[in-house]
C-alpha cells in the first residue's frame, strides 16, 4: 500500500475488478464506434476508413425523426417516473409498517414482474379502445406506458438509499421549526441526490431501450429508434446503425455533460 | 385512553393518510398503464383462443391454464407434463440466476470503488457506468457480438496471446446469452448498489478494524450486511428482466433455444394462443411476486443490523 | 466544431418535425409496412405527384400487424400482409375490397399473379414483392448437390455446425414436411412424427436460427443457409462463392401484397397508391431497394443490371414446379405445428 495511513475504505482487488468492469463496458462500445467508420457494407469486415454511413444516416430522415422521438419520450417518461417514484419512496420507507404498505410495494414493482410482451398486448387492447373513443392518438400513450414501467427502476435506488438513511437530520430540522417542504427541500433532497440521479438515469436508459411495448402502443408515424431497428433486424444490418448509435452516443454524452455542469454551477 | 395517546394515534393516522397521498401519482400511473390492463389479460387467460390470434370473447375455457404445465402428447394423445414449457422455464431461471451472480461479482466491487472515491468525482463515475447504456439494447447486443464472435476481439486477443489455437465458439451458445445479459444488465446492479454503499457509515468499518478484523471479515460481517438493501434492489432489477429477456437469446443465442420471454412472445405471435400466453405470464408473475415478497421481508429484517 | 456537427442534425430534425405537421399537403397517407422494405424514393415520388404527405411506420411480423389493426385506433391506411395472411385479413373483415383489378395500371400485373389462391382475381390486394425460401451454400466449403433440403436436414459433414436456418416456423416446417413427401397443412401423424424427429436431430447440427445472413454467409461464419432468396443474392454479390439452391423436394414462395385497411381515413389516397405501384417504373423502385422481385410486367426494364439476370430471382424452369405458396392452415393444424416448433426450441 502506498499510503502511510491504513485506508479503512480500501478492499484488495476491488480496484482491479472495477478496471476490468469498465474495460468490459467500453470494449464493445469502442468496437461499435470504430466500425461506424467502416467503408465496407459489413458489420465485421473492415473495408477502410470512411464516413459514408454517417452521410447515409444524415440523409435518412426516418432515422432522425425516430431518434429525436426516442429522446423526447425518454426525457418525459424518466422525468415523470422519477418524481412519482421519489414521492412513493418517501411514502413507503422509514415508518412502522402500516396497512397496505406491502400492497403498495407490490404494485410499484409490478411492471417489473411481467414480461414486456404481456403488458404490450394488454396495453394494445386498452389503449386502442381509448384511441377510438377519444380520437387522440398522440405521443401521450407512449409517454404514459413508458412512465409506468420506468417507475420501479427509479424507485428502487431511491428506496434503497432512504432505507439506509435515518431520520435524525430531518427531525433536527423539524425541531428548528422548518416546514415539511423546507425540510424536504434543504435536508432530505440533498441527501437523496445521488439516488435520485441514479434513478433518473436508470429510468431514462430503460425508456430508450424499450422495443416491445412501444411496438404495440405506437400509432402511425410514431416509430422510435428501437422499433425502427427492430424492423431492420430481419433484413440487412449495415454499419449505418453503428453510425446512428455513435451519433446518439455522442449526443447523449453531450447532454449528460451539459446537465452535469449546470448542476455543478448551482451548487 | 389519555390525551397524549389519542394525539399520537391521530398523528399516526394523519401520517398514513399523507403517505397514501404522496404515493398516489405512482400508484395511479402504474394502475392505468400496467396493472389495470393486466386484468384484461387475466380475463383473456380464461377464454377460448381465437382462430387467428386474439380470443373469442365470452367463450370460457380453462385450457389456457392447464396447458401451461400439462399437455396431451402430440402423437399418442396421453396427458403428460408439458416438458417443452418446463425445460424452457428451467433454462430461463438458471441463466437469470447466473446472470445475477455475475453482475454481483462485477458490480459490487465497482459500486464500492465508486462510492469510496472523493465525493465530487463520484457522479462522474456513475455517468461513466451509464453512458454505454445510452445506446439502445439492440445496438448493445450487436456490439457484444463484435467482441465474442469467432473473428471477434476476444478470440483474436486470446489467439494472439497463444491461449487458444482455434477460435472458441461462444456465439449461439448459452454462454453467449449469459455474457450478453451480464453486459446488458450490469448497470442495473451497479446503480442501486452504489446508492446504498455511498451511504455506508465507515465508522462501523473502522470499529471493525479496531477489533482486529481482517479486510475480508469487515467486508463480510459489516459492509455486506449493511448494504443488503442495495444488493436486494440490484438483484431484483437484474433477475426479473433476465427472465423475460427476448432480444438477447434471439441475437446472441442464435434463436436456437428459447427463453421464457420468447416462449410467451410466440404465443401472442405465430403460435396464436393468447390464452396460453396470458396464463403463462400470470403464472410467472405470481411466482416472482411471491418470491419477491418473501425475499424483501427477509432481507429488510436481516438488514437491520442482524448479522 | 465537433459539437456543432453533432447538434446540427438534431436541430434540423426538431425544426423539421415542428414543421412537418404544418406542411400543407392536400392529403395524407399512412403506410404500415415491414421494416426497411419501403423505398424512400418511391415515397418521395408519390408525395410529389399527388401532393400527399406520406408516413411510413414499421412492423416486424404479420401477427403484430394483425393484432394492432384488429385492436383498432391505429390510424393506418395501408398494410402489406404476406400471402398466407391475406385470407385471415379478409375473413376478419379488416381489409377493404378496393377492386384494384379495375384500376388503370392493373394491366401491368403479370398474369401469373392475378388469379392467386389468397386473392382470386385481385379484388383486395396488389402485388408488392415476392420471393422464396431456398438454400444458400458457400461452394468453397461444399461442392455437392445443393438443390435439396438435405443441406440443412441431413447435412454433409463439411457443413455440420455451419448452418443457419431462418427462424420462421412455417417456412421450416414446409420444407421438412415436403422432404418426407407430405403436403402442407397435413395432419398425418406419421409424417409429423418424422418431421419432428428429423428437426430435433438436425438442429444439433445447426449453428444458428438467425436473421443476419447477408452479414455472416459472405463472411464465412455460416457455410449454408435455408433463407430468403433476396438475402442470398446480396450475399453472393459480396462473396461470389455463394450459390443459390432450390430444394427439389419442395420450397415455399412468399408474396407480400398491398391492401387497404377497412377503417382507413384516406381511402382515396390509398387507392392512388395502389395504382401508383402497379406502374412498372415505380414497381422497379420497390425491387431496387429491397432486392426482391415484384409482380409487374415491364419493371425489368427499370431494374439495376445485376438484378435482371440474378439466378436467385429467376427460378430455373426445372425447379419452378417444386415451389408452392404457403397457405394459411386450419387453426387446429397450426396449433399442432406450433407445438412441434416449441419442442424444437426447448
Amino acid at each position: 500500500m502506498s499510503r502511510s495511513r491504513f485506508d479503512i475504505r480500501a478492499q484488495p482487488g476491488f480496484g482491479f475488478i472495477t478496471l476490468f468492469t469498465f474495460f468490459a463496458l467500453y470494449l464493445p462500445i469502442a468496437a461499435l464506434v470504430v466500425y461506424s467508420f467502416n467503408g465496407a457494407e459489413s458489420l465485421s469486415q473492415w473495408g477502410g476508413f470512411s464516413s459514408r454511413w454517417f452521410v447515409a444516416a444524415w440523409q435518412n430522415s426516418a432515422v432522425q425523426d425516430a431518434a429525436i422521438r426516442s429522446l423526447v419520450i425518454a426525457l418525459w417518461a424518466a422525468g415523470l417516473a422519477t418524481v412519482a417514484a421519489l414521492m412513493a419512496a418517501l411514502a413507503t420507507t422509514r415508518t412502522a409498517p402500516y396497512r397496505g404498505q406491502t400492497l403498495k410495494y407490490a404494485l410499484i414493482n409490478q411492471p417489473l414482474m411481467v414480461p414486456e410482451i404481456v403488458t404490450a398486448v394488454a396495453l394494445l387492447i386498452v389503449f386502442s379502445r381509448i384511441k377510438v373513443w377519444t380520437g387522440y392518438s398522440g405521443l401521450g400513450y407512449l409517454v404514459l406506458a413508458h412512465t409506468a414501467f420506468c417507475i420501479p427502476f427509479a424507485y428502487l435506488p431511491i428506496r434503497a438509499r432512504l432505507e439506509s438513511m435515518d431520520l435524525t437530520l430531518e427531525r433536527a430540522a423539524a425541531d428548528l421549526y422548518a416546514t415539511r417542504w423546507k425540510t424536504f427541500r434543504h435536508v432530505t433532497l440533498p441527501l437523496l441526490r445521488p439516488a435520485v440521479i441514479a434513478g433518473f438515469m436508470l429510468a431514462f436508459v430503460i425508456s430508450l431501450d424499450d422495443v416491445v411495448i412501444t411496438e404495440f402502443v405506437k400509432s402511425g408515424g410514431q416509430d422510435t429508434l428501437p422499433t425502427y431497428m427492430l424492423g431492420q433486424l430481419r433484413r440487412e444490418t449495415t454499419p449505418e446503425i453503428n453510425a446512428i448509435a455513435t451519433v446518439f452516443l455522442a449526443l447523449s454524452t453531450v447532454l449528460v455533460v451539459i446537465f452535469f455542469f449546470i448542476n455543478r454551477k448551482k451548487q | 385512553m389519555n390525551g397524549a395517546e389519542q394525539a399520537a394515534a391521530a398523528a399516526r393516522k394523519q401520517d398514513i393518510r399523507s403517505r397514501w397521498l404522496l404515493s398516489a401519482p405512482a400508484l395511479l400511473i402504474i394502475f392505468v398503464a400496467a396493472v389495470g390492463p393486466l386484468f384484461v389479460m387475466l380475463l383473456y387467460s380464461f377464454m377460448v383462443k381465437g382462430d387467428y390470434g386474439d380470443v373469442k370473447l365470452g367463450e370460457f375455457s380453462l385450457e389456457g391454464w392447464t396447458s401451461v404445465f400439462f399437455q396431451r402428447d402430440i402423437f399418442d394423445d396421453t396427458l403428460g407434463l408439458a416438458d417443452a414449457h418446463l425445460s424452457i422455464i428451467w433454462r430461463s431461471i438458471q441463466l437469470s440466476f447466473f446472470t445475477t451472480v455475475l453482475t454481483v461479482i462485477l458490480g459490487f466491487p465497482t459500486a464500492y470503488f465508486i462510492a469510496t472515491r472523493p465525493p465530487h468525482t463520484r457522479e462522474i463515475w456513475v455517468f461513466l457506468v451509464t453512458i454505454p447504456f445510452w445506446t439502445n439494447l439492440l445496438i448493445r447486443t450487436f456490439a457484444m457480438q463484435q467482441v465474442i464472435r469467432n473473428e471477434g476481439l476476444l478470440n483474436n486477443a486470446l489467439m494472439w496471446l497463444g491461449v487458444i489455437k482455434s477460435p472458441l465458439q461462444i456465439m449461439y451458445t448459452d454462454t453467449a446469452n449469459l455474457l450478453g445479459m451480464t453486459y446488458v444488465y450490469l448497470p442495473l446492479m451497479v446503480l442501486p448498489l452504489y446508492a446504498s454503499i455511498e451511504k455506508l457509515d465507515f465508522r462501523l468499518v473502522e470499529a471493525g478494524y479496531d477489533l482486529y478484523a481482517t479486510r475480508f471479515q469487515v467486508l463480510r460481517r459489516i459492509v455486506i450486511p449493511l448494504v443488503r438493501p442495495g444488493i436486494v434492489a440490484g438483484s431484483i432489477l437484474v433477475f426479473i428482466p433476465s427472465l423475460g429477456a427476448y432480444v438477447i437469446p434471439r441475437v446472441l443465442g442464435g434463436g436456437k433455444n428459447m427463453m421464457l420471454g420468447n416462449l410467451i412472445e410466440m404465443q401472442f405471435g405465430s403460435g396464436r394462443n393468447w390464452p396460453l400466453g396470458a396464463a403463462m405470464s400470470i403464472t410467472l408473475m405470481v411466482l416472482v411476486t411471491v418470491a419477491l415478497i418473501f425475499y424483501v421481508r427477509n432481507a429488510s429484517r436481516g438488514g437491520a443490523g442482524h448479522v | 466544431m465537433k459539437m456543432k456537427w453533432i447538434t446540427t442534425p438534431a436541430m434540423t430534425a426538431v425544426v423539421a418535425m415542428a414543421f412537418a405537421n404544418a406542411a400543407s399537403a392536400a392529403g395524407e397517407l399512412n403506410i404500415y409496412n415491414w421494416g426497411d422494405y419501403t423505398n424512400p424514393e418511391l415515397i418521395k415520388k408519390f408525395e410529389q405527384k399527388y401532393d400527399v404527405k406520406v408516413t411510413v411506420t414499421d412492423y416486424d411480423s404479420n401477427d403484430t400487424a394483425l393484432a394492432k389493426v384488429r385492436a383498432g385506433g391505429h390510424g393506418f391506411d395501408i398494410v402489406v400482409p404476406s400471402a398466407n395472411y391475406v385470407q385471415i385479413w379478409v375473413k376478419e373483415g379488416l381489409i377493404e375490397e378496393a377492386r384494384p383489378d379495375q384500376m388503370e395500371n392493373f394491366k401491368n400485373v403479370d398474369p401469373r399473379w392475378v388469379d392467386v389462391p389468397w386473392d382470386p382475381g385481385r379484388h383486395y390486394t396488389v402485388p408488392w414483392q415476392w420471393g422464396l425460401t431456398g438454400i444458400g451454400v458457400n461452394t468453397s466449403v461444399y461442392k455437392g448437390d445443393i438443390n435439396t433440403s438435405a443441406i440443412f436436414l441431413d447435412p454433409p459433414p463439411e457443413l455440420v455446425g455451419k448452418i443457419n436456418v431462418a427462424p420462421e416456423m412455417n417456412d421450416v416446417l414446409f420444407a421438412t414436411i415436403k422432404y418426407f413427401g407430405g403436403d402442407w397443412c397435413t395432419t398425418d401423424k406419421d409424417v409429423l412424427r418424422k418431421v419432428r424427429d428429423k428437426l430435433v436431430e438436425a438442429k444439433t447440427k445447426w449453428l444458428a436460427m438467425d436473421y443476419s445472413v447477408t452479414e455472416k454467409l459472405p463472411s464465412g461464419d455460416y457455410s449454408a443457409v435455408y433463407y430468403w432468396n433476396g438475402a442470398i443474392m446480396r450475399s453472393r454479390l459480396k462473396n461470389p462463392d455463394i450459390k443459390m439452391g432450390y430444394p427439389k423436394e419442395g420450397f415455399p414462395y412468399f408474396m407480400d401484397s398491398v391492401a387497404i385497411i377497412k377503417d382507413a381515413k384516406n381511402i382515396e389516397n390509398a387507392k392512388l397508391f395502389m395504382n401508383f405501384i402497379m406502374d412498372p417504373e415505380n414497381a422497379a423502385l420497390i425491387s431496387a431497394f429491397a432486392k426482391y422481385a415484384n409482380g409487374i410486367k415491364g419493371s425489368e426494364n427499370f431494374l439495376p443490371e445485376d438484378m435482371k439476370t440474378a439466378p436467385e430471382l429467376v427460378v430455373p424452369a426445372e425447379y419452378e414446379a417444386a415451389g408452392e405458396f404457403l397457405q394459411s392452415c386450419e387453426p387446429e393444424t397450426q396449433q399442432l405445428y406450433t407445438r412441434i416448433w416449441t419442442e424444437l426450441q426447448k
